[in-house]
């Protein structure tokens, strides 16, 4: 009886303190897109608002009716992470499938420089000297894709879930004479489905959040992706108004700059948090199996 | 029959060798171009290099590129706000992951935990610039949520983006809140692992729920605890980039608090264009790392042979 009481009482105490802290993490999110669909003259007369006075689409009219700058960034966002994520999960499948093949000559060697890079790298400028000098990247697309291709973190998740695989399927495979491509090919890579949309999903929102690599590399303004282009917009809180003035010829202190940069981030950020809860037990596999060592 | 089998085995592996090295060279190729290469480029530490010559094509100059990074003024400003964000951070994010996933474990509905795992977990998602759009949002000096709340409650505006002393703590908080969702589900998958029974005979011999989390559950948690903590340890001289550029704004008058290694090299680099003194600290934080990590493996040994990472 007592301990029944007891019980319900830390799990209301309990209840209570999540739902504080969850609030915390989506009041900041929440406030972006109330801000989005607030008025612009209410914005600059009282200032930001947790809780909307009055719903207003103005924000988001604007910008769909102005929208190269955005379409263009969207255009680099979703070419950079297709490419980057369809290449990066073939070369880091292909990778951990070699490191978990006993035979494979090379394996203790490839394992070591693995495991090696994430204890120890060159760190910024010389990659920069790489890319710019001997690469030759500089304001080129594959600047923002090439180097997040494979990661050694990936690499060895992806290689603990093949090796779970029993050996005896990819014996059998070999007895009738099956190639080690057709190996990985035909057996490994379609039993290793949820594993591969764990790195798969891995993968696709570093390149979708990166900004870092654009920051280093890109200064046209036609390559910008999406978060780049949402910094400079903060950044420089005229770049919006002359970026969509001058391309459409409109009165530009008619452009609501305060509340369509925050609709901006809500168009920016809302395709990650929209596949989040759908995906979400992927990326707890993943992360969890992450945080063990390799 | 056995024994045939393993012969034709061992036969097939030089075929099989040369596809598996073709399948593992374009990760191994990247691997090279993207993380070995720059190892080997650290050398231009030590040498004057611009962008017309090669990395070994440049002449040494022996130690003066740190000479000048070691006597600038930002030398000690940028190491001290590296270490101390970095540790603030471990500690505030460990403490609030751990104490998330202990109430966590509280709670019984599936579809609750379902809701609070996700909530938590947002942020994670998030990129820091567009954090950084929230946090101007909340911070901003006219407009900002902050100062209109503390203009009605009767208390002076405050500068945020030009006063220093409130930035250690943001800086602190702002990581705690992207990472908690990561940290608690960490701790809360190592929580699921105990074995319910303990639970249920500490509570039969009359066990207060505090007395069972703080020696059951704290106890499992004590491997994987250690295990990320040294992780991190072993990465202090490395900030999250995004946090300290984005957040603050660039704002100069932030910068003797938020000014971190890695922000410091990229501006030396791409704003100042200065090779030699961003080579410098550079070359600093990837020597200093390697040690921590080192050192850190070495004291989790130490402690539990298990937790050792290598």
């Amino acid at each position: 009886m007592t301990r029944g009481f007891q019980q319900r009482r830390t799990s209301s105490i309990a209840n209570a303190t999540l739902m504080c802290v969850c609030l915390l993490c989506i009041i900041p999110l929440l406030t972006i897109v109330t801000i989005s669909f607030s008025n612009e003259k209410m914005l600059v007369s009282d200032g930001y608002r947790l809780i909307p006075q009055q719903l207003d689409f103005t924000a988001y009219k604007y910008i769909l009716r102005n929208a190269s700058v955005m379409i263009q960034a969207y255009k680099v966002t979703i070419f950079v992470t297709a490419c980057g994520t369809i290449a990066g999960l073939l070369a880091t499948s292909l990778l951990a499938y070699a490191l978990t093949r006993s035979r494979f000559i090379f394996r203790k060697l490839f394992s070591f420089l693995v495991i090696f890079t994430l204890l120890f790298n060159g760190g910024l400028v010389p990659s920069y000297i790489l890319v710019v000098n001997y690469l030759h990247l500089k304001d080129s697309l594959l600047a923002l894709i090439l180097p997040y291709l494979i990661g050694a973190m990936n690499v060895l998740i992806l290689r603990t879930f093949f090796s779970q695989i029993p050996e005896a399927i990819s014996e059998s495979a070999k007895i009738d004479g099956a190639s080690e491509w057709t190996i990985y090919w035909r057996i490994v890579f379609p039993l290793s489905k949820p594993a591969l949309a764990t790195i798969g999903l891995l993968i696709l929102l570093v390149y979708w959040n990166d900004w870092w690599l654009s920051l280093l590399y890109i200064d046209s303004p036609k390559l910008l992706p999406l978060q780049l282009m949402l910094h400079r917009m903060m950044a420089n809180i005229e770049f919006l108004r002359s970026n969509i003035g001058n391309l459409s010829g409109v009165n530009i202190s008619q452009i609501p700059s305060e509340s369509a940069r925050m609709a901006m981030c809500v168009l920016a950020a809302a395709p990650m948090l929209i596949i989040l809860p759908f995906f979400q037990k992927y990326f707890v596999r993943g992360l969890t199996l992450g945080s063990v060592k390799g | 029959m056995a024994r045939e089998l393993m012969v034709r085995m061992k036969k097939l592996t030089g075929i099989d060798n040369i596809y598996l090295s073709f399948m593992s060279a374009p990760g191994m190729l990247l691997i090279f171009v993207f993380s070995y290469f720059p190892m080997y480029g650290l050398i231009v530490a030590f040498k004057k290099y611009s962008f017309d010559t090669s990395i070994l094509g440049s002449p040494w100059v022996g130690f003066s590129n740190f000479e000048f990074f070691l006597s600038s003024e930002s030398f000690w400003p940028v190491i001290r706000n590296t270490l101390l964000l970095n540790l603030g951070s471990i500690v505030v994010t460990t403490f609030a992951s751990i104490v998330m996933a202990l109430l966590l474990y509280e709670i019984t509905r599936p579809l609750l935990i379902k809701i609070y795992q996700t909530t938590l977990f947002f942020p994670f998602f998030l990129s820091w610039v567009v954090v950084s759009f929230a946090s101007y949002a909340f911070l901003s000096e006219n407009l900002g949520i902050f100062n209109s709340w503390l203009e009605r409650l009767g208390f002076d505006t405050i500068g945020w983006y030009s006063e220093r002393q409130y930035w250690p703590a943001i800086l602190i908080l702002a990581s705690a809140w992207k990472n908690i969702g990561y940290g608690t589900l960490i701790y809360y998958a190592s929580l699921l692992s105990i074995d319910k029974e303990y639970f249920e005979a500490a509570e039969i011999d009359g066990a207060s729920r505090m007395r069972t989390v703080w020696f059951i559950a704290l106890p499992f948690l004590y491997p994987i605890l250690t295990i990320l903590t040294l992780l991190s340890v072993g990465r202090i001289f490395y900030s999250d980039f995004g946090l300290f550029y984005f957040l603050p704004m660039q704002s100069g008058m932030l910068m003797p608090v938020t000014d971190v290694i890695d922000t410091y090299a990229y501006r030396t680099l791409r704003i100042l264009g200065d090779f030699g003194m961003s080579s410098a600290v550079n070359f600093i934080q990837s020597v200093l790392g390697l040690v921590v990590i080192f050192a850190a493996n070495h004291a989790a040994r130490k402690i539990d042979q298990d937790s050792a990472l290598f």
